[in-house]
C-alpha cells in the first residue's frame, strides 16, 4: 500500500470533480475489491473518493416498467429488495451466492459492476500480466488456470474470467448502465459495458476516464417468466464460480415461449448467450433439447492445461437451471 | 460417549465431564491477547521483502529508496544483518528447529517467499509501504517446482521410520491375488486463522518474545542457542495462539529476524507473516507419491504389504514424512515392507501437519484396501476386520488396549452399512448417486516427561503452571478439571496458566500428547501441594494438630478428619501463615512395555450429482478409542474438526504451485480452498471410552490427530462405490469426476 489522499464527496457532481479524469484517483465505494488491491499494491490510486455519501443508495420503479438501482445499493440491500425478489428472482438469487454476507453488506452495485479478475497472477504483483503490466504477457496461459479462468472471449493476452455473479444476471435481464462524468451524463447498454481482453486486457469497461456509475436500470420484466440462478463450484459458499447460468424463461404450455441465457464463470465478461437462447425458442421442455442448446454456447470455446471441464459444466449449469424452471 | 460407559469410582464427575473451556469468556470478549496483540512501549514494526524467486541468488539488493520511505528506521538483509548461529535442531535437547537456515544467511535462494529483507519502521503501515521500494535483484536458476520434477533431477534420499518383515516380495509373487497402485497427494498447507507473528525486545541482555508458538520451551531452548546465550536469558509467551496444525511447532525465520532486529535496534519489534506467505516460509504437508502393492490369499487374509512413499523437502533440511507409520502395525501381515524417501524441491521446509506421515499415509493404505479387498471379492468392512492385527507386529508388542474392531461394528451399525449395495452406482436417491465407503483411522499414543507447579493459596484458589501451550484445544480447561478433581475446588477458584517457558518445562502441543503428559505431572503436583498442606494443617497450632496426615482426606477445597471436622485450605494456611502450600513434580515419557496407539473407524456418505458434477459429503459416523475421555466438548470438538479437516483435505486442499517456476500460486483464503458450513455433513462421533490405565493413571491417550486420519480415504472408497472411480491423487475435484471432458487446445 502506498500513501494516497482522501477525499469525501456528497454528491455525484463533486465526486467527479473531486475524481478527475487523469487516471490517478478512484472511486471508494464499499472497498471490498479496491482496498484489497490497494494493499497488495496491484491498484495504486493516488488518490481515493469516497462515494459512500453520495446518495445513490435507492432502488426505484420507473413508470415503464424498469426498476432503477442506485450505484451505491449494497448487494445485500438489492437481493432482499421485494421488487427484485418478485420480479428478478434470478439477481437475487445471484447475488446470494456471491462472496459471503459480511462482503455482500459491504459491496456495492456500482462496485461489483467494476470489480477485477480473481486471477492469481494478476493478484501476485511479479507474474507477467497484459492486465496489470500491459505487454508483459500472460502467466496463465501455460500455469495453473483451472478454477478463476475462461473458456470463452478469451484471447492470446488474458484468459481472466469475469468474477460476478450479479452481472451475469444482469446480462439476462437486460439493463442499461446510467453514467455521468465531466462530459455529462450517458447511458451504456450492459451488453457493451464490459469489454473483451483481445489484446487490451487492461481496459475491462467502456467507462470513460473519470466517468461515475450512477445506476443501473433493469429491463421491465418479462411478463410471466420465471428465472433462476445455478452457480456450479467446488465448496458450497464462499467462492467464485467455476459456471454458473442465470436463466429466464417464459412457457406456452410445454413449448418455451422467450429465453435469456447468460453465463459465469466461464467467460471472459458476464456471458450472454443468444445462440442458446435462439435454439430454445420453440422448443419442447426436454433435457434433450436443452443439452442440444447449451452445446451452442461452447461451439468456440477455449480449453486451457487445467479448465477443460468448464465446457461440459456449463452446459451442464444450464441445462439444470431449465429442468428445474421448466418442470418446477 | 457411550451409553456403557465404565464408571469409575477413582475420579469425581468433573473428569469426563463436558465443561466449557474456561478461557472461552477472555477469547470472545477480546481479553485474549495473542502475540501480535502486545504492544510494548517503543514498538516498531517489521515487515519482510520476500524472495519471488524458488532458486539461485540475491545479486543486487538496493534499499536506497526504501530508505527515504516515511518511518523507516533500519533495513535488514543478508548484507548486514548480525551473526547468529544455528541450532543443533535437536528433539532430545529440546532445541528443534524445522528450517535450521537462519535467515539472511548469504544470498542464496532455495524457495519462493524466502526472506530476502526486513524493513523495520514505526508503524505496520509504513514498514509495509518502504518494503515494497527494496529492490532485489536475483540470478534465477531452473526451479525444482515439484515431486516429480526433484525425482527426475535428482532421484531421492532415503529417509526414516522404515521397517521389513518377512519376506514382502516373495510373498507377492506367489500370492493368490494382488494390487500394485500409486496414490498422490498434493501440498497442504496449515492456515490457521492466526497468522505467525512474533512480538520481541530485550532487556540488558534477556530476550523476551510472544510468539505464536506451540512449543515455548523449544522456542526458548532453539533462540538460546541461535543467539548464543543462557536458555535462563530466553522468555517465551504463547499464552494464546489461533490454532497451528503444526505449523507453530518449530521456530521459523521470523521469530529470529523479530529477535535479533530487536537486538540490533534496543527496541521491541513486530513481524507478522503476511497470509501468502504463510504458504512458504513457516512449513508446510509436503507432497507424497505412494506405492502400495498388496496381496492375499484365496481366502483374503494379506499375506503380503509394501508402503514405499517418497515426499518433497527443502534444500535447506530434510523433512520425512512417514506416510508408512501406521501401515506397519494396523493390519496383521508377516511379510511387510515400509520405507519412506525424500526428494528437494524449490520450496521451504515442510513440517508436520496435523497426523503427519498418518494422513496422507492412511490415504494411500485405506484407499488401497478398499482396493485389495475388491480383488480378492471381500466385502470392505468384513476384509478389514478380518486383517486388523491384535497385537503390534512391527514391535513385537501387545497394544496396551485396543478396541478397533468395537469401534469399526459400531460406527457400522450406527451407519447402516448392512444397507450397503455394493454393486457401483447402485444406490440412488432422486437425482444423486449414494456413495458408502469406510475406512479406519489410528495414531500412535505418545507421552513426554514433563514438570508442573500447583500452589494451593491463601486466598482459597488453586494456581497450576506449566510450559505447555493451549493452542485452542482445551489444555488450560483440562488442567483445571484434574486440579478440581484432586482438590476439590470449583473451577471458578482455579487459575492455569501455560504457554510461558519460564514455567516449569511441559512439552510442545503436538503429536496428540498434550493430555497424557501434562495431566499427570498436574495431578502429581496436585498431590505434593496436598501432602504439604496436610504438614501444614496437623503441625503445631494448625487446624488438625496431633492428627496424622494420613487420617486426613481431601474434601471440597479443604481437609477433613474422621469425626467430619472440615477446613478449608484457606484457613489452614491463614492459621499458619502461610501464603501457599505448593507441589512441583516430574512425571516421565510413555514407557516400552506395551504399543500405545489410538485406534478408530470412519464411515462415509457421498453424494454424486452427475448432472451438475457435483460431490458432497453427506454423513460421517466415526468411532473412536481414545483412552479416557477427559472432558467431552473439547474431545467431542477435536474430532469432529479433524473430520471437517480430513473432508478438505479429501475434497478440496492443495497448495498449487506454478510448475515453471515454483513459485505458489493458490496462496490465500480464496483461492486455497478449505471446507465452510455450507459444506458441512452431519457428523456423528461416538467416543468409545476406554480407560487405558497402562499408558497413564487418567488412562487418556490422545485425540487432537487421529479424527484426520482415514476420513480423505473414507470419502476415496464412497466416491469409487457411487461413480466406479478410483482417484488415487487427491483432492477429488469435480473435474476428476467428469466423464466427458474435452482435450486442452492449448496450455
Ligand atoms: C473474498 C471475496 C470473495 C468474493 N466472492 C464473490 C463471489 O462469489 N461472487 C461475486 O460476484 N463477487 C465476489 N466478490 C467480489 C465482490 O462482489 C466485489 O468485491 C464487490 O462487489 C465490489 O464492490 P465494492 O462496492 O466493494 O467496490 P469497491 O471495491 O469500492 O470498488 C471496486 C472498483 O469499482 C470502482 N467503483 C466503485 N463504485 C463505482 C462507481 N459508482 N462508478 C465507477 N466506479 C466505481 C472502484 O473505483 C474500484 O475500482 C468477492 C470478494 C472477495 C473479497
Ligand atoms: S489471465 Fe489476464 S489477468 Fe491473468 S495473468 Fe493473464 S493477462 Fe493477467
Amino acid at each position: 500500500m502506498r500513501a494516497f489522499d482522501y477525499a469525501r464527496a456528497e454528491s455525484p457532481a463533486a465526486a467527479i470533480a473531486a475524481h478527475g479524469s487523469d487516471g490517478q484517483a478512484a472511486f471508494l465505494a464499499g472497498g471490498t475489491t479496491l482496498l484489497d488491491l490497494v494493499k497488495l499494491d496491484v491498484m495504486q490510486p493516488r488518490k481515493l473518493v469516497d462515494i459512500n455519501g453520495v446518495a445513490l443508495d435507492r432502488i426505484e420503479r420507473l413508470d415503464d416498467g424498469r426498476l432503477r438501482i442506485g450505484a451505491m445499493v449494497t448487494n445485500t440491500a438489492l437481493a432482499r429488495d421485494q421488487r427484485v425478489v418478485a420480479d428478478y428472482a434470478v439477481l437475487s438469487q445471484a447475488l446470494l451466492a456471491g462472496a459471503s454476507t459480511q462482503l455482500r453488506n459491504k459491496a456495492t452495485t456500482g462496485g461489483n459492476l467494476m470489480q477485477r479478475v480473481r486471477c492469481p497472477y494478476f493478484r501476485d504483483g511479479v507474474s507477467a500480466c497484459n492486465k496489470r503490466e500491459p505487454g508483459s504477457g500472460c502467466a496463465a496461459i501455460g500455469g495453473v488456470n483451472r478454477s478463476v479462468h475462461a473458456v470463452l472471449g478469451t484471447s492470446d493476452s488474458c484468459i481472466a474470467a469475469h468474477p460476478s455473479d450479479m452481472c451475469v444476471a444482469m446480462a439476462a435481464i437486460g439493463a442499461k448502465v446510467q453514467v455521468e462524468g465531466p462530459e455529462g451524463r450517458r447511458e451504456i447498454d450492459f451488453a457493451d459495458f464490459h469489454l473483451l481482453p483481445g489484446d487490451t486486457p487492461q481496459r475491462e469497461h467502456a467507462l470513460a476516464p473519470g466517468e461515475l456509475i450512477t445506476h443501473v436500470v433493469l429491463d421491465a420484466p418479462l411478463a410471466g417468466s420465471r428465472s433462476a440462478y445455478l452457480k456450479l463450484r467446488d465448496r458450497q459458499s464462499y467462492q467464485f464460480a467455476l459456471a454458473s447460468s442465470a436463466v429466464i424463461v417464459t412457457l406456452d404450455g410445454d413449448t418455451i415461449r422467450e429465453a435469456r441465457v447468460a453465463l459465469g464463470g466461464v467467460g471472459t465478461k458476464p456471458w450472454r448467450a443468444p445462440e442458446v437462447e435462439a435454439a430454445l425458442v420453440g422448443q419442447p421442455v426436454s433435457e434433450q433439447r436443452f443439452a442440444d442448446a447449451a452445446k451452442r454456447a461452447f461451439a468456440h470455446a477455449t480449453a486451457y492445461a487445467h479448465n477443460a471441464y468448464k465446457i461440459p459444466l456449463g452446459q451442464q449449469a444450464i441445462v439444470r437451471n431449465l429442468t428445474d424452471l421448466t418442470t418446477a | 460417549m457411550s451409553d456403557d460407559k465404565p464408571s469409575d469410582p477413582h475420579f469425581s464427575k468433573i473428569i469426563g465431564a463436558g465443561v466449557p473451556r474456561i478461557d472461552g469468556p477472555d477469547k470472545l470478549s477480546g481479553r485474549a491477547h495473542y502475540a501480535a496483540d502486545q504492544l510494548p512501549a517503543g514498538l516498531t514494526y517489521g515487515y519482510g521483502v520476500f524472495s519471488t524467486i524458488a532458486s539461485g541468488k540475491v545479486t543486487q539488493l538496493s534499499v536506497e529508496r526504501a530508505r527515504r520511505m516515511p518511518g523507516v528506521i533500519e533495513i535488514f538483509h543478508h548484507g548486514h544483518f548480525p551473526k547468529l548461529y544455528r541450532s543443533p535442531s535437536s528433539f532430545a535437547q529440546g532445541n528443534k528447529v524445522e528450517e535450521t537456515r537462519l535467515p539472511f544467511e548469504d544470498e542464496r535462494i532455495y524457495y519462493a517467499g524466502q526472506f530476502v529483507a526486513l524493513v523495520v519502521a514505526d508503524t505496520f503501515e509504513n514498514a509495509r509501504a518502504a518494503a515494497r521500494e527494496v529492490e532485489v535483484s536475483y540470478a534465477e536458476d531452473a526451479a525444482l517446482a515439484n515431486l516429480e520434477q526433484g525425482v527426475a533431477a535428482h532421484g531421492t534420499q532415503s529417509g526414516s521410520g522404515n521397517h521389513s518383515r518377512g519376506d514382502a516380495a516373495a510373498a507377492f509373487d506367489s500370492a493368490a491375488r494382488h494390487i500394485d497402485v500409486t496414490y498422490r497427494t498434493p501440498v497442504e498447507t496449515h492456515n490457521p486463522m492466526e497468522m505467525h507473528a512474533s512480538t520481541a525486545w530485550w532487556e540488558r541482555d534477556h530476550l523476551t518474545i510472544f510468539d505464536a508458538s506451540q512449543g515455548v520451551v523449544m522456542a526458548r531452548n532453539a533462540l538460546s542457542k541461535i543467539f548464543a546465550i543462557p536458555p535462563e536469558r530466553v522468555t517465551v509467551h504463547a499464552p494464546y495462539i489461533g490454532s497451528g496444525f503444526g505449523s507453530k511447532l518449530w521456530t521459523w525465520p521470523h521469530a529470529v529476524a523479530a529477535a535479533a532486529a530487536a537486538r540490533e535496534l534496543g527496541r521491541p519489534v513486530q513481524l507478522m507473516v503476511p497470509r501468502a506467505q504463510m504458504f512458504t516460509t513457516t512449513g508446510h504437508r509436503p507432497e507424497t507419491r505412494q506405492r502400495l502393492r498388496l496381496a492375499t490369499d484365496g481366502s483374503g487374509k494379506l499375506v503380503s504389504l509394501r508402503h514405499e512413499s517418497i515426499n518433497t523437502t527443502s534444500f535447506t533440511d530434510q523433512y520425512v514424512e512417514t506416510c508408512g507409520s501406521v501401515t506397519k502395525s494396523l493390519y496383521s501381515c508377516p511379510n511387510l515392507m515400509v520405507s519412506h524417501a525424500t526428494t528437494q524441491v524449490n520450496r521451504g521446509t515442510p513440517t508436520s501437519m496435523r497426523a503427519p506421515g498418518a494422513a496422507p499415509g492412511l490415504f494411500a493404505l485405506e484407499s488401497a484396501v478398499d482396493e485389495m479387498a475388491a480383488a480378492a471379492g471381500v466385502d470392505p468392512l468384513d476384509f478389514r476386520l478380518d486383517n486388523y492385527a491384535e497385537r503390534d507386529e512391527s514391535k513385537d508388542l501387545d497394544f496396551s488396549s485396543n478396541h478397533i474392531v468395537e469401534a469399526t461394528q459400531r460406527a457400522a451399525e450406527r451407519f447402516g452399512w448392512a444397507a450397503r449395495n455394493p454393486d457401483i452406482g447402485s444406490m440412488r436417491q432422486g437425482r444423486e448417486i449414494v456413495g458408502y465407503g469406510m475406512a479406519a483411522c489410528n495414531w500412535e499414543a505418545l507421552k513426554r516427561p514433563c514438570d508442573a507447579r500447583v500452589s494451593l493459596r491463601a486466598d482459597g484458589t488453586a494456581f497450576a503452571s506449566c510450559a505447555t501451550q493451549d493452542i485452542g484445544t482445551g489444555t488450560y480447561t483440562i488442567v483445571a478439571q484434574a486440579v478440581s478433581d484432586l482438590t476439590g475446588l470449583p473451577l471458578e477458584r482455579i487459575t492455569v496458566e501455560l504457554g510461558d517457558s519460564s514455567y516449569p518445562d511441559g512439552p510442545v502441543s503436538g503429536g496428540s500428547w498434550a493430555t497424557a503428559t501434562t495431566l499427570p505431572a498436574i495431578a502429581k503436583a496436585t498431590r505434593v501441594a496436598l501432602d504439604e498442606m496436610k504438614r501444614y494443617a496437623t503441625g503445631a497450632n494448625g487446624a488438625f494438630a496431633g492428627v496424622a496426615s494420613d487420617e486426613l482426606e481431601v474434601a471440597e477445597g479443604g481437609l477433613r478428619n474422621a469425626a467430619g471436622k472440615q477446613v478449608s485450605f484457606a484457613d489452614i494456611l491463614g492459621a499458619a501463615r502461610y501464603g501457599s502450600a505448593d507441589g512441583e513434580a516430574h512425571t516421565e515419557g510413555a514407557d516400552a512395555q506395551y504399543s500405545y496407539r489410538s485406534f478408530g473407524a470412519h464411515f462415509v456418505e457421498v453424494r454424486w450429482d452427475p448432472g451438475i458434477s457435483h460431490l458432497r459429503v453427506a454423513r460421517v459416523v466415526s468411532a473412536i478409542d481414545v483412552g479416557r475421555v477427559i472432558n467431552e466438548t473439547t474431545a467431542r470438538n477435536q474430532v469432529e474438526g479433524a473430520i471437517v479437516m480430513g473432508i478438505g483435505m479429501g475434497l478440496f486442499e492443495a497448495t498449487e504451485y506454478d510448475a515453471r517456476n515454483g513459485r505458489p500460486v493458490n496462496n490465500d483464503y480464496a483461492e486455497y480452498v478449505v471446507p465452510v458450513h455450507a459444506d458441512q455433513p452431519e457428523v456423528d462421533v461416538i467416543l468409545l471410552d476406554y480407560p487405558d490405565t497402562r499408558f497413564n493413571e487418567y488412562g487418556a491417550r490422545g485425540i487432537g490427530e487421529i479424527g484426520i486420519t482415514g476420513l480423505a480415504a473414507a470419502v476415496a472408497n464412497a466416491v469409487h462405490h457411487a461413480t466406479g472411480k478410483r482417484i488415487r491423487e487427491l483432492p477429488i475435484t469435480l473435474d476428476k469426476l467428469m466423464d466427458d471432458v474435452p482435450e486442452a487446445r492449448t496450455a
